[in-house]
């Protein structure tokens, strides 16, 4: 290998190859107590610890790339995603509504709104869960297959349940179920042990109770 | 296809970026946007600085901005080129610079095919830009154009693509106006009134007050910076800035602090931990700059002004949270603090400025210089030598950084009195930033002064842009301090890696005098204390771009240091300082 090209400098005796040795007299400060050993980027350490849920609803331009400009902006900056719904809610199709159920501090929900507000296709931004009583729902299919007492059973449930059979072979039903997201998992959970084999849910819609609009 | 469209999308994009008053563009050519290339060639309105890479494009276009409140706008290709230029994209982004970012993109029917040069410009640039556009029918090309214009610099600023397949710039494409309102994105700039008064009555209550003002006092223009000037002298308050404020109080004025933070002053990190009213203007609560988070200005009560209503709460619970422009605010707030007849406390403030006084006595940022023949230069000697020399020389001084000590020192011993002449990567701390936005900065202004203060491992990030100077004759000065190693990683290692300095040496520099030779530009080197007057007079005599090698102190640290996850009063001070090592212990009893 060829030499390196040396620079011919004055102090060149100084350039070691070897890290700095000599400190010329100066005590450098020592690494130990002084140091806080933490690291380079500090754990942010919010004053609220407690999280809370919130349902939040954005509407939006309906342009190609804004839910994941919103999705993105979650994974991003690590937020929790619990529910996530969206599509078309005028006649026109020029706005779309995005219901997101997450959770975090008070400080991350209060981002989090912040955060959505500034995305240049966002009109509007509404804290459900804060801004007053509200009412979330969902829907599920929920397909159970079995026969016998088990099947009975299932369809029984599924009437205190209020739940619609939308599609039944000897063998099976799809259960057609609205609500609230504890009914739904409540269901789910009963079915467990009567054949429940696949599970499709859209996620919340939500709106607030009486005349307020977002 | 309509019959009276007349232009190519590429004429109407042209036509566009005129209305929008752009005068130059920082550039690189490619398959994807010959066509743009070609109307270019074909007027004269608009001026194309070819760069030698897609990243010192965005830099230049970033030097350009911030020096001179307009939009930088940059061309690149498809691509490599559009990926090139990420970096300088993520960096305006933390920075709150403003940019129009135009990349080429393959023809419409091959978007998603793999194409030769094709890549997901939009999907990769979503969280490095403020917003971004795909054009896909010329219709929208021309509303498109203005709207990034209003985006980039509306509200906090920030970079903007706007990504155009090649078919929209060469097919007939209709001109529209800008649009005199956007749908949705209208951010808010007037100040709530009754915050300002609540803000007004905190402020006259205070008797241990701070003024803590960043980037969006800069942001907000020339005014802004006034406004907070008059505000400061009007209440005799004492101000620091961030990294990013720099120059917009003047730092020559006595109630400035310096800067605060990680490398700030003790005096003004001090004072920010012991005030008990703090009014932040446009600054971010950055982790550089609050220290750890649970200690940060325990005892004031807090008032914070900034356009973007996602920096408020953020890190920091502020009691009076004002959404507005910076310059609106603060003009806001000095018409309400002359309106109140309440009482300010000036007993209390007065006793305050003797404590702040007691703290400034420590003057923290000292070095000593060996001034011997021969002496070793000290980094901070160096950067305080030209700081004295351009200042004498009373020519508007311009000055860019690169990434590292060299940085920080030059924040602190170089001192700016007016906004816009202190160009440096904040936020995101790009290595290879200086250089590209100097070239911005003097296309912007020809005849000003002005100087990249670089270390010799940042400088090697975009050297290739000595070629851009030589082709536009840009007398950019580039004043190395040259340390040999990568001074700020490798002060890390010493204080917290156990002296084991790890790949932080650059073993096989170039000679920087010959290199600058070869790139047409003229090469000095100064080895010791007796040479520096000479090389930065010869420097700043020289009409062509100079690349000044100063070697300095290889084993200097910058001091003072906050490290992160410590406390503002748990500074550490430098070697001049009797009790540095042991933490500032008589800091928390220093304080009133
Ligand atoms: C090696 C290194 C060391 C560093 N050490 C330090 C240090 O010691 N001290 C330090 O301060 N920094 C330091 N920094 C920089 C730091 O990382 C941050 O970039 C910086 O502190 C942020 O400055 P800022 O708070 O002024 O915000 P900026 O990033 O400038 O943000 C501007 C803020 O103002 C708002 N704004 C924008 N426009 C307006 C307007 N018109 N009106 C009102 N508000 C507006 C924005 O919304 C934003 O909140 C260092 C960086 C590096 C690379
Ligand atoms: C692109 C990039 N890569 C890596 C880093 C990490 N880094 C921060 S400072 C630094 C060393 C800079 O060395 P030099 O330019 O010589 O400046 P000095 O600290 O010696 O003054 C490095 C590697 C960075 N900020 N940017
Ligand atoms: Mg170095």
């Amino acid at each position: 290998m060829p030499a390196l090209p040396m620079q011919a400098w004055r102090w060149s005796d100084r350039c070691c190859l070897l890290p700095i040795l000599t400190r010329q007299g100066m005590t450098p400060p020592r690494p130990d107590h002084t140091f806080p050993r933490t690291l380079v980027y500090p754990m942010l350490s919010p004053t609220d610890t407690t999280p809370r849920s919130a349902t939040i609803s954005v509407l939006v331009d309906n342009e190609s790339g804004v839910l994941a400009r919103v999705i993105g902006l979650f994974s991003g900056r690590g937020y929790n995603i619990d529910s996530l719904t969206v599509a078309p809610v005028d006649a026109a199709g020029l706005h779309s509504r995005i219901n997101v159920v997450t959770s975090g501090t008070s400080m991350v929900i209060e981002q989090i709104k912040a955060q959505l507000d500034r995305l240049v296709p966002v009109h509007r931004v509404a804290d459900l869960t804060m801004d007053g009583p509200h009412v979330a729902r969902e829907l599920a299919l929920i397909k159970v297959i079995g026969t016998g007492e088990r099947r009975v059973e299932a369809m029984r449930i599924a009437d205190t349940f209020r739940a619609h059979v939308v599609d039944t072979t000897l063998g099976s039903f799809v259960f057609e179920l609205t609500g609230a997201t504890d009914k739904i998992d409540a269901f789910i959970e009963l079915m467990r042990d009567l054949g429940l084999a696949e599970v499709s849910r859209s996620g919340i819609a939500a709106l607030a109770r009486g005349s307020r609009v977002i | 296809m309509s019959a009276e469209w007349t232009q190519s999308g590429a004429e109407i994009l042209l036509r566009a970026l005129k209305d929008q008053g752009v005068e130059v563009i920082f550039g690189y050519p490619g398959g994807a946007v010959l066509p743009i290339y070609d109307a270019l060639f074909q007027q004269n309105a608009i001026r194309h600085i070819l760069v030698r890479h897609e990243q010192a494009a965005v830099h230049a276009a970033e030097g350009y901005a911030r020096s001179t409140g307009k939009v930088g706008v940059v061309l690149v290709t498809s691509g490599p080129g559009a990926t090139n230029a990420v970096t300088g994209l993520v960096d305006a982004l933390m920075d709150s610079i403003p940019l129009v970012c135009l990349t080429g993109q393959v023809p419409t029917h091959l978007i998603g095919n793999d194409a030769f040069q094709e890549a997901d410009t939009t999907g990769i640039t979503r969280p490095a830009t403020k917003h971004n556009y795909l054009v896909k029918r010329g219709e929208d090309l021309a509303r498109v154009v203005h709207e990034a214009f209003y985006v980039a610099r509306s509200g906090r600023p920030g970079p903007v693509v706007v990504d155009l397949p090649k078919d929209i710039v060469i097919n007939k494409a209709p001109y529209a106006e800008p649009a005199v309102q956007h749908a949705s994105y209208r951010p808010r700039t007037e100040p709530d009134l009754g915050q300002i008064a609540k803000a007004v009555a905190l402020m006259k209550q205070a008797k241990r007050p701070m003024i803590y003002a960043g980037g969006g006092v800069i942001n907000a223009g020339p005014a802004a910076s006034d406004a907070l000037t008059r505000l400061a002298r009007m209440t005799g308050f004492p101000v620091t800035n961030t990294l990013m404020g720099l120059g917009c109080y003047p730092a020559s004025d006595p109630q400035f602090l310096g800067m605060l933070g990680m490398h700030g002053t003790y005096e003004a990190n001090l004072a920010m931990h012991g005030c008990d009213m703090l009014l932040a203007v446009g600054a971010r609560f950055d982790d550089r700059v609050t220290g750890r988070l649970n200690a940060f200005s325990p005892d004031s009560r807090k008032i914070h002004i900034d356009i973007d209503g996602s920096s408020i709460n953020k890190n920091v619970p502020v009691e009076v949270p004002i959404i507005a422009d910076a310059g609106k605010a603060l003009a806001a707030l000095v018409a309400a603090w002359q309106a109140s007849d309440a009482p300010s406390d000036k007993p209390a403030l007065a006793s305050w400025w003797r404590q702040i006084d007691t703290w400034r006595g420590k003057d923290s940022l000292k070095f000593t210089q060996n001034m011997a023949r021969g002496g070793i230069i000290k980094p901070q000697y160096a950067i305080q030598r030209l700081f004295e020399i351009t200042r004498a020389r009373s020519k508007d001084v311009f000055i860019t950084t690169e990434v590292g000590q060299h940085q920080m020192w030059a924040a602190q011993h170089f001192h700016f009195d007016k906004p816009n002449r202190w160009m440096t990567s904040g936020g995101l701390g790009t290595m290879g930033y200086g250089l590209p936005a100097a070239m911005g900065v003097q296309i912007a202004y020809p005849d000003a002064c002005v100087i990249d203060i670089a270390g010799e491992a940042s400088i090697l990030m975009n050297i290739q842009e000595m070629g851009t100077l030589a082709q536009y004759r840009l007398p950019v000065k580039v004043f190395i301090l040259n340390n040999q190693y990568m001074g700020m990683v490798r002060q890390w290692q010493e204080l917290l890696h156990g002296s084991r300095y790890s790949e932080t040496y650059s073993a096989a520099l170039p000679d920087f005098v010959k290199l600058a030779d070869s790139f047409h530009a003229t090469g000095m080197r100064a080895q010791s204390v007796d040479e520096l007057d000479a090389v930065i007079n010869a420097m700043l005599d020289c009409p062509t771009a100079v690349i000044a090698d100063i070697a300095v102190d290889q084993a200097e640290n910058c001091f003072p240091m906050i490290p992160s996850g410590a406390a503002h009063n748990e500074m550490l001070l430098g070697p001049e300082h009797e009790e540095s090592g042991a933490g500032i212990t008589d800091a928390g009893m220093a304080l009133v």
